[in-house]
């Protein structure tokens, strides 16, 4: 038994003190974080405007005037769809390769290349999420905020969005855990992220158990914390309505 | 001496699917400033339409309304200018779940009519004081009863200072107890001038506060008047069955 702790020890030591390896996992980390954070604010940010787009064209083709504004609201309303089409139709990997060898070209900064790709592959995601969330709502809700006068954006922005957002807070909570778990896949475009980190360790010290161990570790740690901290918000936005 | 009119409606047509269903078929009336002017009917007899299409919350497919003077109708008119003028009360209340009873009624003024908080609430906590309900303000919506939300509701609206009050069915989601609570409200805002349209089956109340009642069925207004000429002496036979089988 002591010699079975010992031979940890020692593997430990080897794999992440000697040469300071774990700096591979912690700037990894720290990597990891980042991309998630900038792909889920770009994602909720492309996700509540094509959420929109797609639902106030659903709820206003039938009495829109031909003119300017449908000709613009169905031509948004198409491209929303294609793009929702083409990034849930595709693998994120491939994505992350096009975004990286044929959009980014000229980028060398391969985290900014990754929290576009991921985000803009969110975006998809969160949009239908959002757009459950928005259908959901009472349509009486809507209608009281437009005859008091307020526009359509207006509407969404203090009645419709504030409810939507706290019926969809729970799958967006998936989504974010979903991504943090997705931005593994990193590693293709070269980028250091937590998985990579673990993986050139393997490379360097020959074993497998402990560095690729570790990454599981820290991933499910980090689940289960974001995981608690939702659930947290989730019961003080609740609990204003009580 | 003729009183000023605040509404006029023209031909009014709605038709849902295509032309399947005709909700309205030319409805034409003119509401009067101050007037209190009840719709009623039995369901699906377009009355609900009638009063969602003079707001516009239901666009018309024909006819032409004209508020104080404007037809709304017509393209590139900002709808939005008119709502402001016009409140709006629904059969389910439609409070804002998410917002305290005051952020309710002060949401609408400071975003929309630009009034300062202070001022806002200062309005709110009058309007709220005389429906009896100012000891409410920080609660939310889910902890009301029923005639409280609808109370609130109409301050609401009232607190954009509307021209106009429209209401659908104001008492129809009500406990029966709760009923007498809301009329009360509506009562003592006729008495003080509103000009209110009230799509209801209470027709004590429309008996008691009307100025005018339309009967309306199948999409059309088949009688108006007093409402001692629409319930004493119907004239319709339809009117006659309607009412007999509701009084």
């Amino acid at each position: 038994m002591a010699e079975a702790f010992a031979k940890i020890k020692e593997s430990f030591i080897f794999n992440f003190i000697e040469g300071a390896r774990w700096k591979y996992i912690t700037n990894g980390l720290l990597v990891t974080l980042k991309v998630t954070f900038f792909a889920l604010l770009l994602g909720i940010a492309i996700g509540v405007v094509v959420a929109m787009i797609r639902s106030s064209y659903d709820q206003t083709k039938d009495e829109m005037q031909p003119g300017f504004g449908k000709t613009l609201m169905t031509g948004l309303n198409n491209l929303a769809r294609l793009y929702l089409t083409v990034i849930r139709g595709t693998p994120v990997v491939v994505q992350l390769l096009i975004g990286y060898f044929v959009i980014f070209v000229s980028t060398t900064n391969t985290v900014f290349v990754a929290s576009m790709v991921f985000g803009i592959n969110s975006g998809a995601y969160i949009t239908e999420i959002i757009r459950g969330g928005i259908m959901s709502i009472d349509p009486g809700q809507f209608e009281a905020g437009r005859s008091i006068g307020f526009n359509y954006i207006q509407t969404m922005r203090h009645i419709i969005i504030p409810q939507a957002f706290k019926n969809v807070l729970p799958s967006l909570a998936n989504e974010f855990i979903a991504l943090l778990k997705e931005t593994a896949v990193c590693g293709y475009i070269g980028l250091m992220d937590l998985t990579k980190g673990g993986d050139v360790i393997r490379g360097r010290t020959f074993s497998a158990f402990m560095p690729l161990i570790a990454v599981a570790l820290i991933y499910l740690l980090l689940v289960i914390f974001f995981s608690w901290l939702i659930g947290k918000l989730e019961r003080r936005l609740r609990s204003s309505e009580r | 001496m003729s009183a000023e009119i605040i509404i006029s409606v023209k031909d009014l047509q709605k038709h849902f699917n295509a032309g399947a269903v005709h909700a309205l078929n030319g409805v034409s009336v003119d509401i009067e400033k101050s007037e209190v002017l009840v719709v009623i009917g039995p369901s699906g007899s377009g009355k609900s339409t009638f009063l969602r299409c003079l707001n516009l919350l239901e666009r018309p497919t024909g006819g032409s309304v004209v508020f104080e003077g404007t037809d709304i109708t017509a393209p590139r008119v900002n709808i939005n200018l008119y709502r402001r003028r016009m409140g709006m009360v629904f059969q389910h209340f439609n409070l804002f779940p998410h917002m305290t009873v005051l952020k309710n009624l002060t949401l609408g003024p400071t975003e929309l009519l630009k009034k300062s908080p202070a001022e806002a609430e200062k309005k709110a906590m009058q309007l709220l004081e005389r429906v009896g309900l100012s000891d409410r303000a920080g609660a939310y919506p889910s902890q009301l009863s029923g005639g409280q939300k609808q109370r609130i509701a109409i301050v609401r609206a009232l607190c954009m200072e509307p021209d106009v009050m429209l209401f659908d069915e104001p008492t129809s989601a009500l406990d029966p107890e709760m009923v007498g609570e809301v009329l009360d409200v509506m009562k003592e805002l006729a008495k003080v001038g509103m000009t209110m349209v009230v799509v209801t089956h209470e027709m004590g109340f429309a008996r008691e506060v009307a100025d005018r009642v339309l009967f309306m069925d199948e999409g059309v207004i088949v009688e108006q008047g007093t409402p001692e000429e629409i319930f004493d002496h119907p004239q319709s036979e339809r009117l006659q069955s309607f009412l007999s089988k509701v009084l």
